[in-house]
Parts: structure tokens; sequence; C-alpha cells
């Protein structure tokens, strides 16, 4: 027979390449520091990322950057723990019982949208100028996503397999634990890189008044001296501190959800 | 209502059921003999699984009642238990996991609980496949994973929602064979829901055809010989299929086109 049929396609199947993605960073720092080196970026509008390095490099050396880091992350992780289980608990409570599913997501949607940013003062006030304000922004802007993917998260747990348990008269306890809690757990823990990422962008905004050391503290202050080296040096942590919580919260899942 | 000695009889008794303005059940009387199988056969949509689902407790008619009697074997930990369309299975469970959840809430030994999981899985024959997750299973694996479960809390009742639909005619075939024979040694009285004729005919001792929707029970053929040794090609079985599909063959082209309307 004269014509061929031709190929056209099985589907679109983009495919993960982890080396391709490394190589484009490396590629986009070298144009950076090649278009730095030729003149075309001065100092004060864009440091090199090898002034940048330098700068990091005195900071690890001289020991200040341990000191804001072991500040940042201990308010990262007393902030996050303390949104999370109370947002896991009212996510729940709404995606289990009628009594809290209008009132809960009432309040939240209505609280949700606000920028912890601006309520900075008023925390300041209600919990004082020390660690209760910063800790109390990171653990707020926490808290509302994690309600609402919580009891997203319970939603979208099949109710066959709900039913399933009821027909086998399990108690309500064994339902909740066994089928609704790992059911759900896939999306609680893609919620958590949602809130790792939420509570490091609010670090910056916690940390900007009355705050002696932290990674926020200290990139606000190199920014208001026009420190550019410093305040990419305090950048690159903030984004590399992000790196490894969602390394970490990946392998927490690949343990966890090996059943996938 | 006629009570056997041995087994579960469940009654049906003027059951009227609608979902929001949609009447389902139009007044269903009907009496489930212990001990058999009674396969309830009607067109996709007319009520089959709202009435297992009555039947079970899992949903709660607007009107009627059902009713059970008979005796409950002493280590029957559930009566009435069901086996999906979907098979229901936890996809974060392995295969004796899954059976194991529904011991696990009564009051037996860990051995004793393994014990009885692995004779479940060896009568389902599954032994093999008892730390695989579901989804490593094909549709007919998933299913005896299904059927495993429901024999572990040694039911007096099964209740069947088109089990083996979701399955190739062969797997079905060879699933249909052997799961007579696990509930005709058990003597677990059995509903078998189905909207395949030759399903049904192959199953049932007594088959309750419906209406479509609003289901009504239309007639209920009885074919009295054994489930056990029943094969699709023999010539009873055809027989009552045709007069079956007599009966049916105008609802059920009705209900078609019903489907393709709404
Ligand atoms: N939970 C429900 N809410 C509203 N309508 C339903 C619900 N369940 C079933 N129905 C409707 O009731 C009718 C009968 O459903 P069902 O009992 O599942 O039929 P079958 O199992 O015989 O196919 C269908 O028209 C279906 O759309
Ligand atoms: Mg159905």
């Amino acid at each position: 027979m004269p014509d061929r049929v031709a190929f056209r396609g099985g589907g679109f199947s983009p495919a993960t390449k982890p080396l391709a993605g490394i190589a484009t960073l490396v590629l986009c720092v070298a144009l950076w520091q090649a278009a730095s080196w030729a003149g075309w970026l001065p100092k004060l509008f864009l440091p090199a990322p090898d002034a940048i390095a330098i700068a990091l490099f005195r900071l690890a050396r001289s020991g200040e950057l341990w000191l804001h880091l072991g500040a940042s992350l201990s308010r990262l992780a007393v902030g996050w723990s303390l949104g999370t289980v109370a947002g896991l608990a009212l996510g729940l409570a709404v995606g289990l019982f009628s009594i809290a599913r209008s009132p809960g997501m009432a309040v939240v949607s209505a609280l949700f949208p606000i920028p912890k940013i601006a309520l900075v003062p008023l925390f300041i006030i209600w919990f004082g100028i020390g660690e209760g304000s910063k800790i109390a922004t990171l653990a707020l802007g926490v808290f509302f996503p994690t309600v609402i993917n919580t009891a997203g998260a319970v939603d979208n747990v099949p109710r066959g397999l709900i039913r399933m348990g009821q027909s086998f008269g399990l108690p309500w306890i064994s339902i909740v634990r066994k089928i609704v809690l790992p059911g759900a757990l896939p999306a609680i823990l893609s919620g958590f890189r949602i809130t790792s990422s939420i509570a490091i962008i609010l670090l910056v905004a916690a940390e900007m008044i009355g705050a002696e050391r932290g990674i926020g503290a200290f990139v606000l202050s190199a920014g208001n001296l026009y420190d550019t080296d410093n305040l990419l040096a305090g950048i690159v942590v903030l984004s590399a501190l992000g790196l490894c919580v969602a390394w970490i919260i990946g392998r927490i899942e690949r343990a966890l959800l090996a059943w996938r | 209502m006629i009570v056997r000695q041995d087994g579960l009889a469940l009654g049906l008794a003027g059951i009227f059921h609608r979902f929001s303005g949609l009447l389902v059940l139009d007044g269903i009387d009907l009496i489930i003999p212990a001990g058999e199988v009674t396969v309830l056969l009607g067109p996709s949509g007319c009520g089959k699984s709202t009435l297992l689902g009555i039947l079970g407790g899992l949903i709660a008619p607007n009107h009627g009642e059902v009713r059970m009697s008979g005796a409950v074997g002493r280590d029957c930990l559930n009566p009435l238990t069901y086996v999906f369309q979907d098979f229901s299975l936890l996809p974060w469970r392995s295969v004796a996991g899954n059976v194991g959840l529904v011991l696990e809430d009564h009051p037996m030994t860990r051995a004793a609980r393994n014990d009885r999981v692995a004779e479940v899985l060896a009568l389902t024959g599954l032994s093999e496949f008892a730390a695989a997750w579901p989804r490593q299973l094909s549709g007919g694996m998933r299913q005896r994973v299904g059927i495993a479960r429901a024999l572990a809390v040694r039911p007096a009742c099964l209740l069947l929602d088109e089990p083996f639909s979701a399955l190739d005619a062969q797997t079905r075939d060879l699933l249909l064979e052997e799961f007579s024979e696990i509930i005709t040694r058990a003597g677990t009285t059995t509903v078998y829901v189905t909207h395949n004729l030759s399903e049904a005919v192959r199953l049932g001792q007594q088959i309750v055809v419906l209406s479509r929707r609003p289901g009504r029970v239309r007639e209920i053929f009885r074919i009295d010989r054994p489930v056990v040794g029943r094969r699709i090609s023999d010539v009873d079985l055809l027989a009552c299929e045709a007069r079956i599909w007599e009966l049916i063959r105008l609802d059920a082209a009705a209900a078609v086109r019903e489907i393709a309307d709404a």
C-alpha cells in the first residue's frame, strides 16, 4: 500500500530530568558572573556571584552566619510547628464535624487574606517585642493555609472507603485513624511544602522589629545600608533553607507514602 | 416471615426511597431466604445499589423497614457484609493489612488474627500476595481481596454489588466458579446484585427481576438446583435466561434510552 500511517503521538508526557534542572541553575549563575566580569552589572545594581560567595564565606568564618541561622531556625521550628498543630486540629475538625465546619470555614475565610505583616505591631503589643510576636507571625501565617488544606484533604478521602469501614462496623475512631488520616496524608504532606515556604517568606517580616539575630533581621539591616553583597548572601541562605526543607519533606513523603 | 433453622434470612417490607425528588424504589416487598443465593437483577439506574445499601444498613429508606431473623454463627463478627463493585481496598495497606483491618477492632489475639487472615487468603488463592500493595494486583486479584476481607468476619449474609462487573469475561467466569464453591460450603445467605443475565442464572437460586426506575419487583424466578456445578452453557439456565430476557427486553431498551436522555 502506498501511504504509510504516521505516528501521531502517544499522549503528553513531560519527563523529569534532575540533571537538566541543576544545569539550568548553573548556567544562569555562569551567565550572571560573566555579565559582571564584562562590566554590564555594576556592583551596587547587582553584586556578582563571586562577591556573594565571598560575603557568605566571611559570614560563615566569623560565626555570624550560624548565630543568625540558629535564631531563625528555632523561630521557624517553633512557629511552624505551633501553626501546623493548631491548623491540623481545626482542619480535621472542619473535615469531620458538622458543628465545626461552617463556623470554622467562616473564620478562616475572613482571616486568611489579612497580610500577617500588617499585624506585626499588634502582635508586639499582645505578645511582647521578644520571641512571642515573631513566633506568632510565623504560626498565624502557617495556621490558615494548614486549616484549608487539611479540611480539603479530609474531604477528598474517598467516601466509598469510609462507607466500607462503616459496613464492617469499624468504630468511628478506627475509621478516622485507619482510613481518613492515611487517606488525607498525601495532601497534608504536600501542604507542608507550601506552609514551610510561607514560614520562610514571613521570617523577614517577623524579624523586622526588635530582632538582633536572625537571617531576616540580617537581610533587613544589610538592605538598609545598601550592603548588597550581604543582602544577597542572606537571600541565598533563605533560598538554601527552602531547598533543604523541601528535600526533607520529599524524604518524609517517600518514607510514609511508599504504597503509591 | 419464613425462618429456616440455619443461617440468616432478611425481609424487606414496603420499601420506598427517593433521592431529592427522584423516586428510586417504589414499594419493595421481598424475602431473602436463609442459606440461598438471591440475585437482584435489573437495568442500570433502577435502584439495585440503593436497595442493597438499604439491606445492609448503609442507606436509611424513606419508608419501610428491613428485618432479619435466624441464627448468626458464634464467631460471626459482622452479620451483614459487603463486597463492593470498586473493591474499596485501602491503597496504603498490603493485601494482608486490608483483610486484617476488619478484624483489628475485635478482641482476638494477634496470632488468632494472623491465622484467620492467612486462612481466608488461602481460601481465595491470595497466600503468595499477602505482602503486595493493591495497586500491584489485577482487577480480579483485587476483588479476591475484597472477598477474602468479607469472609474474614464470618458473615451470616454476603451483600455483593456487581462484584465482578469491572473484570474481563474470563476472569469473571473463573471467579464466579470459585466464589460459588466458597459460599456453598459456608452456607452463607447471599444477595448478589447484577445487570448481567447470564451471571444471574449462573448464581441465583432466587432471581428477583426489578423494573427500570422506579424499581419494583416485576417477577421472581427460581432455579432450585445447587449453584455449584452449574455451567453457563447448561440448557435449563439458558432457558431461564431466555424467559427473563423476554420479560425485560422492552424495559431494558427503555432504560437505555432514559439514561441517554438524562
Ligand atoms: N446518593 C445519591 N444521590 C442522588 N441520586 C442518587 C444517589 N445514589 C443513586 N442515585 C440515583 O438513584 C438511581 C438509582 O441508583 P442505583 O441504586 O445506584 O442504581 P443501580 O445500582 O441499579 O445502577 C440512579 O438514577 C442514580 O442516579
Ligand atoms: Mg449500582
